[in-house]
């Protein structure tokens, strides 16, 4: 116990940087994933294919691998310099981007067409159609799934430990090399992941009961 | 000069052809019910009023615009033809008042207060000034159409689509709707009804067209078409409906 206590700000440190990645990443991501999400539902046949070869690189190869190629395959080319957290970044925000924008399709497309002919016949735009009566009702749709891809990113972040960031999973094992007491770290680790995903589980489900389905 | 000119249009799905040459204009004040059996093309001859539906073939000239010419600003044109739909379509997570507001304060650009100004006496005349601050998921399905009639009013539009808008509604919830659609008609508005209440189109309708397999195959005033149908199709189903 005095271990895991004595442990604990080093380990608190590392958590801030966990929690500055994740929230980085899942804005950027959130942003990627409804671009996206509205190009595959373009009436542009390039847009569609653009964004279903995204999503389909994505889903089709390992985060590691993404991460890798990102942070050492771009890296070698001589016009770009990332540092590690940057690299961190943009793999968690790409790869959360593609599985959101599946999410975000999908809740757009499970919209009744008749809202989309109400809002059209009376002159609304097809941006304001979105904006007003599309995406509020889908959102509202895509909420659980929403928390779920956000849990799933937080724990990517824990793979960013490998490129070196001193994130709470790197922390955890600096803390192990350094006391030989990895049951009582990985524990104290495992507590403090478990606490905040808990609490982005009870953001999802207030956020569900503010914007209740009508 | 007619309100709305439709030459020779043709509308398919895929290789199914659902409207083979439809010809018909419609004048400034007139209210015109399409009636026939299901399938037979009415409810998509409708929608090419608006373009709701891409149109084939042919061309369709509303308020002045050809909507078929792809250059046409369709936003425009819709700005001017309200239209009702059987399910309603109203907006689930708006209010109210706020299904009525939306279209005059984000197309028409008015204030809030004006907005609402107009969105409260259209309620009144519905008969449903009460439930302003009510969501779409409380009221009954009555209820829901008449809030669309007000919704589609709010636009100030010079012609009223009906598409089927008593079908998806208890028979006792029937007569509200048709009540608000005869007070319409009576104020001089353009209106293109498709029904199956024939009650409705012999009483309001100024013109009665019975369309079947794509085509119109005969159109007359109410009284005419409805006691001297010319046509066997016309006869056959009239036999079936009345």
């Amino acid at each position: 116990m005095g271990v895991m206590i004595d442990a604990l700000p080093y380990l608190m440190d590392g958590l801030k940087v966990t929690i500055y990645i994740f929230v980085i990443a899942i804005i950027f991501g959130f942003l990627i994933g409804l671009v996206i999400a509205l190009m595959r539902l373009a009436p542009l046949k390039i847009l569609n294919w653009i964004a279903s070869a995204f999503i389909n690189a994505i889903r089709g190869t390992p985060f590691i691998v993404q991460l890798f190629f990102i942070h050492f395959g771009l890296n070698q080319l001589a016009w770009i310099s990332f540092e590690s957290t940057t690299s961190g970044i943009i793999t968690v925000a790409l790869n959360a981007g593609a599985y959101l924008a599946e999410i975000i399709r999908a809740g757009i497309q499970s919209i009744d067409k008749g809202q989309n002919e109400a809002a059209r016949s009376l002159g609304l735009t097809g941006v304001q159609n979105m904006r007003h009566i599309i995406l509020p009702q889908a959102f509202r749709r895509m909420l659980p799934a929403f928390t779920n891809q956000a849990i799933i990113s937080l724990k990517d972040t824990s793979l960013l430990s490998i490129i070196g960031i001193a994130d709470l999973t790197q922390r955890g094992q600096v803390q192990t090399a350094a006391t030989y007491k990895a049951f009582e770290i990985w524990f104290a680790v495992g507590v403090i992941y478990f606490i905040v995903i808990y609490l982005l589980t009870l953001l999802g489900n207030f956020l569900e009961r503010r914007f209740e389905l009508r | 000069m007619s309100i709305i000119q439709v030459k020779n249009l043709k509308k398919s799905f895929g290789s199914l052809e659902v409207l083979k040459d439809i010809n018909v204009e419609i004048q400034e004040k007139e209210v015109l019910c399409v009636i026939g059996p299901s399938g037979s093309g009415k409810s998509t001859f409708l929608r090419c009023l608006n373009r709701l539906e891409d149109i084939t073939d042919g061309h369709v000239i509303v308020n002045g615009h050809d909507i078929t010419n792809r250059k046409t600003n369709i936003n425009k044109v819709r700005q001017e033809v309200g239209m009702v739909f059987q399910q309603f379509n109203l907006f689930p997570h708006k209010s109210v008042l706020e299904n009525i507001l939306l279209a005059p304060m984000k197309v028409r650009l008015k204030s809030k207060e004006e907005a609402r100004e107009i969105a409260l006496s259209l309620l009144e005349k519905v008969g449903l000034k009460e439930k302003a601050n009510g969501y779409p998921g409380e009221l009954s399905g009555g209820q829901k159409q008449r809030v669309a009639i007000a919704r589609a009013l709010a636009m100030d539009p010079k012609i009223m689509l009906f598409d089927e808008p008593t079908s998806a509604l208890d028979p006792e919830m029937v007569g509200d709707v048709l009540e608000v659609m005869k007070q319409l008609a009576v104020e001089g508005m353009t209106m293109v009804v498709v029904t199956h209440e024939m009650g409705f189109a012999r009483e309001v309708g100024d013109r009665v067209l019975f369309m079947d397999g794509g085509y119109i195959v005969e159109e007359n005033e109410p009284n005419a078409l409805f006691r001297t149908p010319q046509h066997e199709r016309t006869q056959a189903f009239l036999s079936t409906v009345l």
